[in-house]
């Protein structure tokens, strides 16, 4: 293969999923903790592109598409989510939507 | 041979390029305040991590990346922070607080786990990779493992789309009545 070997790649996604968890941990916003979660979903996307292309085996692209299509599914709801909050005039804030909270 | 080192040059070149926009544009969707821009800092993202599917021969995956991520779902994260309109966060006002240390440090943990678990696991198996098929990768190829080895895989993941499909539309149609509600 040309170019870096697969471990530069690995590097890179887990430095990926490592961002996206400091967002979603950090950030109080929803909107970017949903943006986030796509980034932690794109490092392990990642991963597993890297590794299929190692072992010359197409299956872990196949699990790439359906991670996509499961993080498309998670955009829907939760966008929907948010704009359901939005309308109920709910403070867009992951902190003060603790009633739930047992 | 020296083609060849050539290409592996300009290969890496492009890893490099595309591996820091990728690794730039996620810390960039972090911390900035406004959603509008931490929107399109993952378009950037995400289009980079095209890049690097491309040079891992995924082509499929990567056009998939551009059109269904970078394109229709980013279009939706930006209507809907459009609607919903600017409503900035000062995350580093202040000074740290014990949850800014505690989710630094949690990210840092999980980062270094990572990198030592690969390393202890697979360290020296990583450097080699084996050359694979012209078809590997291509349309045709995704194609026939879909709809041979992973056909259950292939349907129920549409079934996961309708649901959340159905989802939204119920999730929508619910704040509206309790909006008329709320005005009766």
């Amino acid at each position: 293969m040309l170019g870096p070997s697969v471990a530069w790649y690995l590097g890179v996604a887990a430095f990926l999923f490592g961002t996206g968890a400091l967002g979603v941990l950090l950030r109080r916003n929803p909107l970017i903790v949903l943006l986030s979660l796509e980034i932690m979903l794109n490092g392990s996307n990642l991963a597993l592109i890297a590794f299929s292309r190692h072992h010359g085996n197409g299956d872990g692209q196949i699990f790439a598409l359906a991670v996509m299509a499961v993080a498309a599914s998670e955009v829907v709801v939760g966008l929907g989510l948010i704009v359901a909050l939005n309308r109920k005039r709910l403070a867009l804030d992951v902190d003060k939507l603790s009633t739930l909270r047992g | 041979m020296v083609a060849a080192s050539a290409g592996n040059i300009l290969t890496w070149i492009v890893w490099v390029g595309a591996a820091f926009a990728c690794l730039g544009s996620g810390i960039a969707v972090v911390t900035f305040k406004n959603p509008f821009y931490s929107a399109l800092a993952l378009i950037g993202n995400l289009g980079s991590l095209a890049v690097l599917y491309l040079l891992l021969s995924a082509e499929f995956v990567a056009a998939a990346q551009v059109l269904v991520y970078a394109g229709a779902v980013m279009v939706m994260f930006l209507f809907v922070i459009a609607y919903i309109g600017h409503k900035f966060e000062t995350p580093w006002a202040g000074g740290p607080t014990w949850q800014t240390v505690g989710a630094i440090g949690a990210a840092a943990a999980i980062f270094i786990e990572v990198i030592v678990a690969i390393g202890l696991k697979a360290g020296g198996r990583l450097d080699h990779a084996p050359h694979v098929a012209r078809s590997f990768g291509t349309p045709s190829e995704i194609g026939r493992l879909f709809l041979t080895d992973h056909l259950l895989a292939f349907e129920i993941t549409s079934i996961v789309l309708l649901v959340a499909a159905i989802g939204g539309v119920i999730l929508g149609a619910h704040s509206r009545r309790a909006e008329t509600d709320a005005r009766a």
